[in-house]
């Protein structure tokens, strides 16, 4: 209780603070001269570092996944046109990957784009395609914050849904940034969990569909299950002739005679003894598109609205789920701050949850 | 060493400090006429028509809300994460035991609100694949609880029209229970008023793995093609196809923890949540008219835009 109450005031003296700095920087930056800007600058960019290392004595997320919501109630509180709030909601994006990286989180996810987003009018789902392709390449020139932080860049998704333009924007950003190792960053765009859990049973189904049809060609088993009744076995070592013999396996390099039941009471035994290729949750979760990553530490969803919204559905399985009030573009460091302090307050409970599964 | 004790009565229970429910606003309980009852489109057909059912007289009676409350946006189905039992009974210096049986009662009110209230589903996180990881001794008090609620419930079920499912691997629980929930769910089978779903021994991720084993067997026997595999036929091959409604408006988590736990992960893709800090043998009235209220709030747009 003392903690929660501690953990509130904290929230609203460092919300207070930010925002209190923020306005102080923003109007230097417009008022003051370049020297103080710079000045003003420096005092926050040092009193972030320092922030960053105390944080850094506790544990710190792996992985955190945003669903950016509140782009265009940004843009309708302020008057802005609809496109503008997602440009907004991009520039929050570079500057939280910032804060996030520094931070030594290395693996960052974000929402982007839902497949459900286009149900949304074409004109608005064409301004975001081209916002995405124009943002990319301008993520592709030199000295941008994807070389600064050395990341790693992932579109997931049913991409084939998209644009052939986005669709080669997208394969360009993966292949430039395939050799950078330092953080990762994963874009989920055309995405939603339930299309991705499909794809991962398709492709498991057809995996297993090509083992099961190598099990059942197997001539041991055919004979075992009565779809055969002879084994072709070798006559002698020396001599390279077969003969067919009625009702053998081969074990351990010996022959023996097996007994023919029943082919479907026989054929589920057999199957279970002899490793039949059955699918697994591991199969599934290989072929998930987000498995070029562990899972989240923490979802933050902006908006204060509480629900996944078909995000992550498999990989958010235990991981808490913070709900901030701040539309995207309205979302800074105290939230991430925030965010990890609450990682860190229930990190060994959660770590010992871990250990007993 | 814990043991099953009887469950304490409800006076008990009220001077260990369990927080009072709000009163119920004037008329809430009064019998309104069985029209009202269909009122709400959303119920479905599985659902008693007034026309269909003689007015009944059970103590689940369809009644009025409670202020502030529409009866248009009450979610269809709602599911809760019962959590906080145990740290009820800490709290309060006694044995978790305590806090399991203080939690049935927790169960049993809501249930009746449900019903009252016309929410048409209720699904329960009993016991999760999980947990048995616990002490034996708990898990052994617990399994013992379920079978004696059931049977203690049973008749009233039958009396309310309530039909019971269990979701979960069944294989793991002891012989006597697994008869227990077969019985009820064959004997509730025909009730149609309201639907309790019951998860025990449940993995949302192994879940979907069983679903996608019976879909692998069909395309294997060539029943079905790979290319036709969907989103419709995963969800007809999850064990929550028990239900018209599969599928959580709401969820409730209680005691404060703000995660799914593995709880019905592709069930509850659109589903508003509500993380309230009661424990759950404090959640009552109160609480749920304000998840409820909570959740008639939300505006819900499925990705799309809400002019």
């Amino acid at each position: 209780m003392f903690m929660c109450m501690f953990l509130k005031c904290l929230e609203f003296g460092g919300h207070v603070c930010t925002n209190w700095l923020n306005l102080l920087v923003e109007h230097i930056m417009q008022h003051g001269s370049s020297s103080s800007s710079k000045f003003m600058g420096t005092i926050c960019g040092f009193l972030r570092k320092c922030l960053f290392k105390a944080l850094s004595a506790g544990p710190i997320p792996s992985h955190i996944a945003f669903i950016m919501d509140g782009n265009r109630r940004y843009a309708k509180r302020r008057n802005l046109a609809e496109g503008d709030g997602h440009r907004a909601g991009f520039s929050s994006l570079m500057t939280i990957l910032g804060y996030c990286y520094d931070l030594g989180i290395q693996h960052t996810t974000v929402y982007a784009f839902s497949i459900d987003n286009f149900k949304r009018r074409p004109d608005e789902v064409q301004c975001l395609m081209d916002l995405m392709v124009e943002k990319i390449e301008e993520l592709l020139k030199t000295g941008s914050v994807l070389d600064q932080y050395g990341i790693r860049i992932y579109f997931i998704g049913n991409l084939k849904l998209l644009n052939e333009n986005v669709q080669i924007a997208a394969e360009k950003a993966m292949k430039a940034t395939a050799s950078n190792n330092k953080a990762v960053l994963l874009i989920c765009v055309a995405y939603t969990s339930r299309d991705e859990i499909v794809h991962a049973i398709e492709r498991s189904c057809e995996q297993k569909l090509d083992e099961a049809n190598a099990f059942a060609g197997n001539e041991e088993i055919k004979v075992m299950t009565g779809q055969l009744d002879e084994l072709e076995v070798p006559t002698s070592p020396s001599n390279c002739g077969v003969k067919r013999v009625k009702g053998m396996e081969m074990k351990n390099g010996n022959f023996k005679h097996v007994e023919q039941g029943s082919h479907q009471e026989k054929s589920d035994d057999i199957e279970k003894k002899h490793k039949y290729p059955f699918i697994k949750l591991v199969d599934i979760e290989k072929n998930m598109y987000m498995a070029v990553a562990p899972d989240p530490d923490i979802v933050i969803r902006s908006s204060g609205e509480t629900r996944l919204s078909n995000f992550l559905l498999w990989q958010t399985a235990y991981c808490p789920l913070y709900t901030p009030d701040a539309l995207w573009p309205d979302m800074g460091l105290w939230h991430l701050v925030w965010a990890v302090l609450s990682f860190q307050r229930s990190y060994s409970y959660l770590q010992k949850k871990k250990k007993q599964l | 060493m814990l043991s099953l004790r009887a469950p304490l009565p409800s006076e008990h229970l009220d001077t260990l400090g369990r927080r009072p429910s709000v009163a119920a606003p004037a008329g809430a309980r009064a019998r309104g006429p069985c029209s009202s009852f269909v009122s709400s489109a959303r119920l479905g057909r599985s659902f008693a028509a007034a026309t269909d059912v003689a007015p009944r007289e059970g103590e689940w009676e369809l009644g009025g809300l409670p202020a502030g409350l529409r009866r248009d946006a009450m979610p269809r189905h709602v599911a809760v994460i019962m959590d906080g039992n145990a740290r009820w009974a800490r709290r309060r210096g006694l044995p978790t035991a305590a806090g399991h049986e203080a939690g049935v009662r927790s169960l049993r009110e809501l249930i009746g609100l449900c019903c009252e209230w016309g929410i048409g589903v209720l699904t329960v996180f009993a016991f999760s694949s999980d947990n048995w990881v616990r002490p034996k001794a708990e898990i052994e008090l617990l399994m013992g609880l379920f079978e004696r609620v059931i049977k203690m419930e049973l008749e009233k079920f039958m009396r309310e029209g309530v039909k019971i499912c269990l979701i979960g691997d069944s294989l793991k629980l002891p012989k006597s229970l697994q008869k227990l929930f077969a019985d009820a769910e064959e004997m509730t089978r025909s009730n149609s008023r309201f639907q309790l779903i019951v998860a025990v021994s449940y993995s949302g991720k192994h879940d979907i793995v069983q679903a996608c084993k019976t879909i692998a067997r069909k395309v294997k026997d060539g029943h079905l093609e790979l290319e036709d595999i969907s989103e419709r036929m995963i969800e007809q091959e999850l064990e929550t196809s028990c239900s018209e409604f599969p599928c959580p408006d709401l969820l409730i988590r209680t005691s404060g923890e703000l995660r799914l736990s593995n709880f019905m992960l592709w069930q509850l893709a659109y589903a508003e949540l509500f993380f309230a800090p009661a424990l759950w043998p404090d959640f009552g009235k109160a609480e749920l008219i304000e998840a409820l209220l909570s959740y008639q709030q939300r505006q819900r747009r499925y990705g799309a835009r809400v002019s």
